[in-house]
């Protein structure tokens, strides 16, 4: 009797939080804050920006089924639903980022420049403007992903087509290049003029260099100055189990924020961030054994965050929606490792870290869960199980935050009631 | 005497090549959980947009083993898309193994999870690399 009196509790308990879930399109918030869903089944929804009147645009990874890889999604009667959605171009990219009335998209090898009319309409949706041209883009961390100060300068990743940057990449034995020649056209973050046409890579300047790939970058207008998210390295055990165990490589090397400032380098390929540690150790390419130091010119991170989330969209949070807390403070989105197997994977949803007069001022805490659609505590062992995958974030005018999922290419709108 | 002649007849004809068939399922699916595993997951359902799912594959349980047999050796990248989806990472080749190993390993791929397909021999192993 008492089993089946627990057993009713639980249900009902179980019941209640995924009706909770359900009021939250599934996700999981800090006390206070609501989630609905803004759009659904858009395509592989990459990164989005909004315009000052809250017109929200999408880079899909792919043309969706309508053919279309640039998405508009407007939310005309303000129920918090977009009602009006429509599309144009046939690139697939990650990029996208909208400055007033220029909205600047790229596909993987070209970044493009629209203009908007005042409806925030595409007034030129066959013909862009071409302001960079030819960038490298080989099998691997390919997209490039794009954000501008206020001087109208873009800055573009570009990022390394290998590994670690073995003289054959990803080939177990296969010794790390010295210098890496990898790093004179990628792996690194490239600056060019915003409104300058078809520039190619002499028009150009390595920003910062030493990084594999980043994919969230955000221009932080606090400090002025650029915060990107790096791809930490795989497969320290397939190639180093002498060094690092299953478990070990499946927590290493950390996921890296960086401030950067004009000819900053990272580190990479030689050198990666041991979250243990604390330290920047030498890679096993280039002589570690997962205790040597190196990279005595590479800058620090600003956050590590445990290895392998993949953190896809960085943005710094200057809405007055959210409680104070938020202010000034940088939002990440986790797209969700998939290199942990055979562990369960881990990921799959925003992080918030605060700060402070420009620098981290907490520990980073999980704001937003439950992308994945599994319940409660359970992980993701099975990344093609995960429903929604977190890829882009976005600021609304009225400060509510955005979040896009590149899986199920949906939008989830995330709002602060009190 | 005649009867241990029965089992040994049967022993050759039937239950052996049943045993070597089971002990290179095990062998496979030992290869694929160190040297596959990592990329296309436990349930071969792969990373979607990333790795590709070997579970379901047209190409896994179809006929052109040359291909199957290149990719495993030599590692894959083409950039084409694989029953309509592209996938951007890049598949590590396997220059250490030797031909009873990628027999063995595609023999267990053709044979999981929902894949049902013919086992592949060494000598299939070995013609598909004749034919290249
Ligand atoms: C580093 C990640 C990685 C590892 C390890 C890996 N693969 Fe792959 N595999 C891929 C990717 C990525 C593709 C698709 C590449 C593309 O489309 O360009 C692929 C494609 C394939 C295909 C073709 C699928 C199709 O539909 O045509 C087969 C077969 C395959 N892998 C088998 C294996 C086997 C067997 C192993 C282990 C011996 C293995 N892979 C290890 C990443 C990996």
């Amino acid at each position: 009797m008492k089993h089946l009196k627990n057993f009713f509790f639980l249900l009902l308990l179980t019941i209640a939080t995924q009706l909770q879930a359900q009021n939250n399109a599934g996700l999981t918030l800090p006390q206070g804050f609501k989630a609905s869903l803004f759009a659904d089944t858009i395509g592989s929804a990459r990164h989005i920006t909004i315009t000052q009147n809250g017109v929200l645009f999408a880079k899909l990874m792919y043309p969706n089924k309508a053919g279309k890889s640039i998405i508009r999604l407007e939310d005309v009667n303000k129920d918090g639903v977009a009602d009006k959605i429509t599309g144009w171009a046939n690139y697939g990219g990650t990029g996208i980022y909208v400055k007033g009335k220029d909205l600047y998209a790229t596909s993987d090898n070209d970044v493009y420049l629209y203009q908007l009319n005042d409806k925030d309409e595409v007034v030129n949706p066959l013909s862009p403007k071409t302001i960079v041209k030819g960038l490298i883009a080989k099998n691997q961390h390919a997209s490039k992903s794009i954000t501008l100060d206020n001087q109208n300068n873009i800055y573009v990743n570009i990022g390394a087509y290998s590994n670690a940057c073995q003289e054959k990449d990803r080939i177990k034995g296969s010794k790390g290049m010295m210098p890496c020649p990898i790093l004179d056209s990628a792996g690194g973050i490239w600056k060019f003029d915003g409104s300058k046409e078809n520039q190619v890579y002499g028009d150009g300047k390595r920003y910062a260099t030493g990084l594999r790939n980043v994919v969230g970058l955000d221009w932080n207008k606090e400090t002025n100055s650029l915060f990107v998210m790096q791809h930490g390295r795989d497969q320290l055990n397939s190639f180093y189990p002498e060094y690092y165990s299953d478990a070990q490589s499946a927590e290493l090397p950390a996921e890296t924020m960086y401030e950067l400032h004009e000819g900053d380098n990272a580190g990479w390929p030689y050198i990666y961030f041991d979250p243990y540690q604390k330290k920047k150790i030498l890679s096993p390419e280039y002589g570690g054994d997962g205790k040597k130091e190196g990279g005595e010119n590479a800058v620090n991170p600003a956050v590590f965050f445990p290895a392998h989330m993949a953190p896809n969209a960085l943005l710094f949070y200057t809405g007055n929606q959210f409680p104070a807390k938020y202010k000034n403070g940088a939002f990440v989105a986790f797209h969700g490792s998939w290199n942990r197997a055979p562990l369960p994977q881990e990921g799959y949803f925003v992080a918030f870290v605060p700060f402070k007069n420009g620098k981290p001022s907490g520990e980073w805490e999980i704001f937003a869960n439950g992308f994945s659609g599994l319940s409660g505590e359970e992980k993701v062992m099975n990344p093609r199980k995960a429903k929604s995958r977190p890829c882009g974030l976005a600021q609304g005018p009225d400060g509510s935050l955005y979040v896009s999922d590149d899986s199920r290419g949906s939008i989830f709108k995330i709002t602060y009631a009190q | 005497m005649q009867l241990n002649k029965y089992f040994t007849v049967l022993f050759i004809s039937f239950l052996l090549p049943c045993m070597v068939n089971a002990q290179n399922l095990v062998h496979g699916k030992k290869l694929f959980e160190t040297r596959c595993l990592v990329c296309h997951q436990a349930d071969g359902g792969g990373v979607p947009n990333m790795n590709a799912p070997l579970d379901g594959s047209s190409n896994v349980v179809g006929n052109n083993i040359a291909r199957l047999v290149r990719i495993v050796k030599e590692g894959y990248s083409e950039k084409i898309p694989l029953d309509g989806y592209y996938y951007n990472n890049v598949m590590t080749p396997n220059p250490d193994f030797k031909d009873q190993d990628i027999a063995d390993v595609l023999s267990y791929i053709r044979n999981s999870w929902s894949n049902k397909a013919s086992k592949i021999t060494l000598a299939q192993v070995q013609a598909a690399k004749r034919k290249k």
